[in-house]
Order: C-alpha cells, then sequence, then structure tokens
C-alpha cells in the first residue's frame, strides 16, 4: 500500500484517545497524560460511524446485530461446552483432537475466526498454551472476543520466550519435568486447548463440567480446578 | 516488516494485568469500531490488508494505543486509500456535497451469516507441498517491508513439519492486493532452545505456523 509512516502518524495521531490505558502498561499510564490527543475516541468513533451511514456504506443494524452477538451471544461458555462433553465421551474427545471443526460443528459452533480449528490435549506431562505474538488471533465462536491481557504487549512478547514464567504470573507453577508447548497463532489456524479434566469430577454431569471450564484454561495459562469458586474468567 | 507489533521473544513490557469479570467491550464505542471494521471490510479489503494498516501505526503510537484505538486509525486508513471516503469527510464528520448514497453491502442478514459461517482462508486448488510432515526445515530469514506473518524470532531457525494444514491464501500478496497466492500452511515444531539457546527447558518448544514460501530445506 501507498501509506508512508508520516501519513500515518497524522492519521494514527487524530484516532488516538487519551482515556484508556496503553497497552504498555496501567501504572505508567500517568506518565503518558501529557501528551496531547486531540480527539476523544468515542466522538471520534460516532463520528465516523454517522459519516459511513450517511454515506451509505454501513447499515446501523448490521453493526447493531455484530455487537449483540459478540457482547451477548458468543463466549467462553461455548468452548466449555466443547471441554465438558470431551471430558464425558471418549468417542468425542476422539472427534475433537482428529477433526476439530466437525466436532466443534456437532455442538453448533463456528464461524467467524474459527473456521479452521486445532484441538490440543493438556495432561500431566504436555502442556499448551497458546498465544498470537503478531496481533490478536483468537478463536472466537467458542471462546467469544479476547480479553485486553491475551491482545498485550507483556502476553504477545513473552509467551514466546518465557512460557514459565508467564504461567507464574497467571499462578500456575509447573514441575519442571512437564513439557511446555506454545502454539503462536500466525495463520488462519486458531487453536482451543483441551485442559486435563480434574480429580473429584468422577460422575458429574456435563452440564456441571462445563461451569468449571474456564476461559483461562481454554487459553492455557490455568488449569481447571474444582475448588476454584465461580466459572468464566 | 519489522514493525513493533512483530514483539515475540522482547522483554521490558511490564506485568501482564488480569481485569477479573471483564466486559466484552469496555466503552460503547469498542463494539462500534469492532462492528465498523467487519462491515466495511466487505467493501474491498480483506483481514490481511486490515492487519497490515495496523501494523503501519508508528510503533511508539502503537504501543500508546489500546486494541480498539489499533482498529480505528487503521480503519480509517483503509477507508481513504479504498476510496471510499475522503480524509476530509472523516475529518469533517459528514458526507462532501453532491456524493452519491452507497447502498451498505454488509446488510442485517449478511452479518449474521458472516458470523456464522466466516470467511475461510483455505483454498480447494491443486498446489504441491514442497515439504513433508517429519521433514526438518529452516524458516527462511526474510526481512520484507511489507505484511508478512512470518515473526522474526523464528528467522533462520530450523524446526520440524508436524501438520500439513492444506492450503491457504498467502498474506504477503494478499494483504497488498497482489493475489492470493495459495500454499500449503505447516504447524513448524521449534525445539524452545534452538529459538531462545540454554535458558529455556530443553524439552519446550513453540509451533509456528508456517507458508510454504516461508521455508527452505535444512
Amino acid at each position: 500500500m501507498a501509506t508512508t509512516r508520516r501519513d500515518f502518524l497524522t492519521s494514527a495521531a487524530a484516532t488516538a484517545g487519551a482515556a484508556m490505558t496503553s497497552d504498555i502498561s496501567q501504572a505508567h499510564q500517568h506518565e503518558h497524560e501529557h501528551q496531547a490527543v486531540p480527539s476523544d475516541p468515542a466522538l471520534r468513533v460516532k463520528s465516523l460511524e454517522s459519516l459511513l451511514v450517511e454515506k451509505g456504506l454501513v447499515d446501523r443494524a448490521a453493526l447493531d446485530a455484530l455487537v449483540d452477538a459478540y457482547e451477548h451471544k458468543i463466549g467462553p461458555r461455548n468452548g466449555a461446552r466443547v471441554v465438558a462433553r470431551a471430558w464425558s465421551d471418549s468417542g468425542y474427545k476422539q472427534r475433537l483432537l482428529s477433526d476439530a471443526d466437525a466436532a466443534i460443528a456437532e455442538m453448533g459452533y463456528g464461524g467467524l475466526q474459527g473456521e479452521h480449528m486445532v484441538v490440543v490435549e493438556n495432561s500431566a506431562k504436555v502442556h499448551n498454551l497458546v498465544v498470537c505474538t503478531l496481533c490478536s488471533c483468537y478463536p472466537w465462536p467458542v471462546l467469544g472476543l479476547p480479553p485486553v491481557w491475551y491482545k498485550s504487549a507483556p502476553y504477545r512478547s513473552r509467551t514466546v520466550i518465557d512460557p514459565r514464567g508467564v504461567l507464574r504470573e497467571f499462578g500456575l507453577e509447573l514441575p519442571e519435568d512437564v513439557e511446555v508447548r506454545v502454539w503462536d497463532s500466525t495463520a488462519d489456524l486458531r487453536y482451543l486447548v483441551l485442559p486435563e479434566r480434574p480429580a473429584g469430577t468422577e460422575g458429574m454431569s456435563e452440564e456441571a463440567l462445563a461451569a468449571l471450564v474456564t476461559r483461562d484454561a481454554m487459553v492455557g495459562v490455568a488449569k481447571v480446578s474444582v475448588s476454584k469458586e465461580g466459572t468464566a474468567r | 516488516m519489522n514493525g513493533i507489533h512483530d514483539m515475540g521473544g522482547m522483554h521490558g513490557m511490564a506485568p501482564i494485568v488480569e481485569e477479573k469479570n471483564e466486559p466484552v467491550f469496555h466503552h460503547e464505542w469498542e463494539g462500534r469500531i469492532f462492528a465498523m471494521n467487519l462491515a466495511m471490510a466487505a467493501w474491498k479489503w480483506n483481514l490481511d490488508a486490515s492487519r497490515h494498516s495496523h501494523e503501519l501505526i508508528p510503533p511508539a503510537e502503537y504501543l500508546r494505543m489500546t486494541h480498539y484505538e489499533r482498529w480505528v486509525a487503521g480503519l480509517v486508513e483503509l477507508i481513504v486509500q479504498g476510496g471510499l471516503s475522503t480524509r476530509a469527510e472523516i475529518e469533517g464528520g459528514v458526507p462532501a456535497a453532491g456524493s452519491v448514497k452507497a447502498v451498505p453491502v454488509l446488510t442485517v442478514d449478511k452479518a449474521v451469516a458472516l458470523v456464522a459461517k466466516g470467511v475461510s482462508a483455505s483454498r480447494n486448488v491443486p498446489v504441491t507441498q514442497r515439504f513433508k510432515v517429519g521433514q526438518r526445515v529452516r524458516a527462511r530469514n526474510i526481512n520484507p517491508t511489507g505484511h508478512t506473518r512470518l515473526p522474526r524470532y523464528a528467522r533462520g531457525k530450523v524446526g520440524t513439519v508436524c501438520l500439513d494444514h492444506g492450503v491457504y491464501v498467502f498474506p504477503d500478496t494478499n494483504a497488498h492486493f497482489l493475489g492470493e497466492k495459495p500454499q500449503h500452511v505447516y504447524s513448524v515444531r521449534f525445539a524452545a532452545r534452538e529459538l531462545w539457546g540454554d535458558q529455556a527447558a530443553p524439552q519446550d518448544s513453540v509451533y509456528v505456523d508456517m507458508w510454504d514460501d516461508y521455508l527452505e530445506p535444512a
């Protein structure tokens, strides 16, 4: 594309907002407040939307439908149901590991940013975790949109070079002999971690199991535990 | 391009901050710009071009911006370069006098279908794979100024092909509207020690998805 860095700087500075914390660190935010930012992103986005509607380039109702889908319909509960079924049904688990797209579709999930899925299984000996070092690739149909930390510079930079340190930041200390596999989502494949089923869950219903499965466990930055209070992290 | 977005392996980015009970969007405008990116892409560009528009944000700005602020900056550039609106219109928030009103491409029905079906970059065309599962390969040492999905930390490193994912559109050309150049994508396993030296645990590894053009026999 023909854009020069200078053009881009002008435009980028005009679109940046000071209202939110940056990727660098929330703690460093005060250091950036002196940087003059000409426009509030809320106003800028509102103005852009009204222009695009006025020009007939976007349909406001279509935007509403997209926001509604990701705010209310698609999220990590989908992935949790997939995991719970895999824990409960060994045939399903085999299908999930060998043809994730078809197995996830069996549960009624699929679509944008999950067109081509790979499921990787954690065990007592192997721990998988998923990152996108280059941007923010994430399996939307099963996990929803990614949390801020997943898209942040600290997670994107360190996960490939120091996965055990990153896991420690999340409170997970892995034994030395466990093999850590990091999956960098650089292409069109989207990765879902099948966490280890925790001990003490024998005989639990699929629904009860699904309630234990957290988003973080399906990214690979946590394990599933029975004692943990609450579910969706 | 060797931009700040390619940050795998960097130090000094501060601790990871996890927010409890995080909302999907922190502000209403984040949801709107998210949706506008999807709706506008239906006009004339692709995800690769959209990613590249974020990479072109100057490094200091990129780091200072939040995720969705980048989506604002990137979308504005794509709209202007795509000739769908002028910078003056965007600054003013109103269409230029006498401009012709279009009909939105992404209707509600199409938005619902987009979410449910997605947009596959897989291509059902016969392309010969140059590499086989189990083969030792080296990631090429390339430094293109345009878009690429070959991260710097893997360039020049030797790994093993673990999976052949099939044939996909090549982002390095597609982002620049230079054709899809479909080719095989492989999952390549790099030993953590090959990438980072002895500080890494001997059994750990990083799997990187690699297009055929990124690889050479090792």
